[in-house]
């Protein structure tokens, strides 16, 4: 395959690129999801093909065919210089590539057990009991499902790089929906996307689908009747770990992709209010607030050896005590910016471009429990699992919803609040982080769903959280 | 490209089955073309991209267990064997599936002819062409956007003879202009490349951007509003996949109540893939001909869209709105259209006691599926108007505003007399108007 990938880049590079990489993929897919105690569709899918990206002047050329023979592989590289060249009609400044030393290399995420050798019989067994088990303890609408996304890799660039991976992905999310007079509820387990990571069917193992099934069903039920969130412009807010990883993702991850903040997205995805210049000395959150982007972490969805330009993965400090200190960047966005590749350039398949992706984007941990913040707290809510989320282009201002919360008075857990929301801006809120979760309740979050890009690309993104409060949040707002 | 079809695939495909399993029930679809999309920010192209497309979908049902399997990839006989034997064995290892509804059977699709051969060869020299035309007439303020064409050839068949072809060509062209305080945007879609004109879509984005600019916060609370084209595209989205789904219906999930007045009497949709302004194929996902279903009519809410299955559960016929890979989700649209008024937006405007002219919606999220609570923000330009005039820019804002008493009897005050296309969520196509609507219930600005 190796071969195939250098073929398509000498082919763009006799073309006229500068500058050329090719990515041969294999990709292999099973996505299964039983309702109401019945399988209602098991979805297999096979996608080969090869990509490639040639540079001419300020812009890539990608060209991308479903077909792994040499002919196809040369004819993409011609074509991608092609389109490359179309694109000094309107050029810009030259884009350069940060140096990087060519790597060469492999790497595989490690799996115990291959979620291949586990029968469709026995996931299909699994998804098809828990949505029954939902359904007996108050379900109206029970699902459930599980994905498998099994990629193989070959990149081969101009500068030398020679690189195969093999990435297995895996998880499963469950529901229960409640039907009321007047509105639905719903609780998911063990997140609103379920959980996913580079692991194999251990993971979901691991996850105790049937041992959750019968609360999250009760849940459900218990928030039809439950009181509605106050309506508060300030009060501590306590959120649980997969809530604060949806918090990550969206005010912090999304806004330190340094794509958006050099403004190659603005008319799409937004740009970011962060500016170049304030790197390193703009207070993003408290003193507690440490955030890294480290794809090296085992198991967590952001994982990987290499990124699809061929960087070596690595940890990168995004906020430290608080302060900015740092992007997610590619070759040619960290080039713009003065600073070495953050390594953090990745496609969804072979007919996409590479970009700024969030690798594992999260918070480390500090040193309470969810129990000591609770606790603490006088007069708060504690507020957990996603439903609901809104943020605007700059990744400023956010309104994010939970599934459930709980009033907390005189640090203990009281009763159930429904339609829990928060509000507000970025750096105040997270300027107002004073309690942090330990190292127990680190949890490394997956995020299957991240779109972005032109056309859209689905990016898988973690997110390792704890659970954390903050001080004077605006809650409860309402339509 | 070619616009042969693969009917030839397709038949080989269902050949294979029927010489491994002969009485299995399968669909098939075969889908060729290419897509192609030129980016710009900056002012200049960054990011050029292009590629071939060749996928095979197939779905199989043995003895009621049902799977489906597909590649991406020249369709040779050992893939097309591969494939078939995939979903066999995926297919015999599953469990039976009860509400199974049996393939489609035989029925005419119109052809609507939703094609352009020069769309379809479209080079990336005329796409760049188009973005130079929308960076040029924004006359020196930075812009950023996309220039996208596409072409799809697409054969399905099944094992109850159902056969059909059909081809599609796909244009656009969405952009913005920058101040150093605002964004404003301007876009343009068609079947064909031709029709969009790069010079006018930059122009009213740069028009719009320094209108916008030096916006002040406007207080939060009820404001009226008049929302254009694409605003009016997202509410719909929400009211499509949410409430006048079959899925959600059957589920008790879905608001809509069939015969009641639940909107204004000036509204009006349906969703028609045969309507002259839209795009796409006449047939959905399951070879079922995607009929034209009048929604909503004066107000009245008269159907939901279904698939097979969700049909099957109501003890109805499917209206064509599968799509794939989205079962969980339900029927879903794919070419909205609403009734236009008699209204030009400047009439519109003059209608406004005061309230706010809204160009773009963005990152709308649904809070409650039934009350169709939602929370987003405004994007590319937004207005205070007063007695029937601009009075100035605002700052972008935040609502949490249900979409259903939006549209609600008495809620509409005007509708727009000239239609967009804009593309909106699973692939669907809205031709809508400009709305002028009562009361939006704006809860905070964009900066806190």
């Amino acid at each position: 395959m190796h071969d195939l990938a250098s073929a398509a880049v000498e082919a763009a590079l006799n073309a006229g690129a500068r500058y050329a990489d090719a990515r041969v993929m294999e990709m292999r897919t099973e996505s299964m999801a039983a309702r109401n105690g019945a399988v209602e569709s098991l979805e297999r899918a096979e996608r080969a093909g090869i990509g490639v990206r040639a540079l001419i002047g300020s812009s890539w050329g990608f060209f991308a065919v479903p077909d792994v023979t040499p002919a196809a592989a040369r004819r993409a590289g011609e074509e991608a210089a092609k389109v490359a060249r179309a694109s000094t009609l309107v050029p810009g400044r030259d884009l350069e590539l940060a140096p990087v030393e060519p790597a060469q290399g492999s790497w595989a995420s490690e799996v115990l057990e291959d979620p291949w050798s586990v029968t469709v019989a026995e996931k299909g067994d699994l998804l098809e009991s828990v949505t029954r088990a939902m359904l007996d303890h108050g379900a109206d609408v029970a699902e459930a499902s599980h994905d498998i996304w099994d990629t193989r890799k070959w990149l081969a660039s101009s500068e030398g790089h020679r690189i195969d991976q093999h990435i297995v992905e895996c998880g499963a999310a469950m529901s229960a929906t409640a039907v009321g007079e007047a509105e639905t509820q719903r609780r998911s387990y063990p997140g609103i996307r379920g959980q996913y990571g580079t692991r194999g069917w251990e993971l979901v193992r691991e996850l105790d689908l049937p041992g959750n099934a019968p609360r999250i069903a009760e849940e459900a039920r218990q928030l039809l009747t439950a009181d509605a969130c106050p309506a508060l412009d300030a009060t501590d807010l306590i959120l649980g770990s997969e809530q604060m990883a949806l918090q990550i993702h969206e005010s912090v991850g999304h806004a330190v992709e340094l794509d958006r903040i050099l403004g190659w997205e603005a008319a799409f995805a937004g740009t970011s209010w962060l500016d170049l210049r304030q790197l390193g000395s703009l207070r993003f959150g408290s003193e507690l607030m440490n955030i890294t982007a480290d794809a090296t972490l085992p198991g967590a969805l952001g994982s990987f050896g290499y990124d699809d330009e061929g960087t070596p993965a690595h940890p990168v400090d995004i906020v430290r005590q608080g302060l900015w200190v740092g992007a997610l960047s590619g070759r040619d966005s960290a080039a713009q910016a003065g600073m070495p590749s953050g390594a953090a350039v990745r496609a969804d398949g072979y007919n996409r471009i590479p970009m700024v992706r969030m690798t594992n984007v999260g918070l480390l941990p500090g040193e309470q429990s969810l129990d000591e913040m609770i606790a603490a707290t006088d007069d708060g809510i504690f507020m957990d699992t996603n439903r609901s989320w809104s943020i605007d282009d700059k990744r400023l201002n956010f309104q994010f919803g939970c599934e459930i919360g709980w009033e907390i008075r005189g640090g203990r857990r009281g009763r159930l609040l429904r339609n829990p929301t928060y509000t507000g801006i970025g750096p105040r809120f997270w300027g107002s982080l004073d309690m942090l979760g330990n190292r127990s309740e680190w949890t490394f979050w997956g995020t299957p769903n991240c779109g972005k890009g032109q056309p859209m690309q689905v990016g898988h993104t973690g997110h390792p959280s704890v659970p954390c409060r903050f001080r004077g949040i605006r809650v409860g707002v309402r339509g | 490209m070619s616009a042969q079809p693969s009917e030839a695939t397709a038949d080989r495909v269902l050949e294979l089955v029927r010489t491994r399993a002969s009485s299995a029930e399968a669909e098939v679809t075969v889908r060729t073309g290419n897509q192609a999309l030129t980016r710009f920010a900056n002012s200049s192209i960054h990011q050029n991209v292009a590629e071939e497309l060749s996928h095979v979908l197939l779905r199989v049902a043995v003895d009621g267990r049902v799977a489906a399997s597909s590649f991406d990839g020249p369709p040779d006989e050992d893939g097309l064997a591969r494939l078939v034997d995939g979903a066999l064995e995926a297919a015999r290892a599953s469990a039976p599936d009860a509400d199974w509804p049996g393939v489609a059977p035989v029925s005419h699709a119109p052809d609507p002819d939703h094609w352009d051969q020069a769309t379809a060869d479209a080079s990336p020299n005329e796409r760049a062409r188009r973005v130079a035309a929308f960076v040029g007439a924004a006359d020196g303020l930075e812009t950023a956007g996309a220039c996208e064409t596409e072409a799809t050839v697409t054969a399905f068949a099944n094992t109850a003879g159902q056969r059909l072809n059909g081809r599609a060509t796909a244009a656009s062209l969405d952009g913005i202009a920058r101040t150093a305080t605002a964004d404003g945007s301007g876009r343009a879609a068609s079947m064909r490349l031709g029709d969009l004109d790069g010079a006018a879509a930059g122009g009213r984005a740069a028009e719009k951007a320094r209108q916008a600019s030096d916006a002040q916060d406007l207080e939060p609370g009820r404001y009226e509003v008049v929302l254009e084209p694409q605003c009016v595209s997202n509410l719909l989205q929400f009211l499509f996949v949410y409430g006048f789904n079959g899925r959600a219906l059957e589920e008790g999930r879905s608001f809509a109540r069939i015969g009641e007045a639940q909107f204004d009497p000036a509204i009006s949709f349906a969703d028609d893939a045969t309507d002259p302004g839209q795009v796409g194929v006449a047939f959905d996902a399951e070879g079922t001909p995607k009929r034209r279903v009048d929604v909503v009519e004066r107000g009245v809410t008269r159907a939901v869209l279904h698939n097979r299955r969700t049909a099957s559960g109501a003890g109805t016929e499917s209206t064509g709105h599968s799509i794939e890979g989205g079962d969980a989700w339900g029927a879903l649209p794919s070419n909205v259209v609403m009734a236009a008024g008699d209204r030009s937006t400047e009439e519109l405007l003059a209608g406004v006691e005061r309230g706010v002219l809204v160009t773009d919606f963005w990152y709308t999220r649904i809070l409650d599926p039934r009350t169709q609570v939602v929370t987003g923000l405004t994007r590319n330009g937004a207005w205070l108007v007063e007695d029937g005039r601009i009075v100035r820019p605002v700052a972008n804002l935040r609502f949490t505003q249900s979409f259903l008493e939006a549209l609600g009897p008495g809620a509409v005050r005007g509708v727009g007399s000239g239609r967009e296309l804009v593309s909106g969520g699973f692939e669907g196509a809205y031709l809508v108007p400009a709305l002028h609507l009562a009361s939006w219930n704006f809860t905070g600005g964009a900066q806190g």
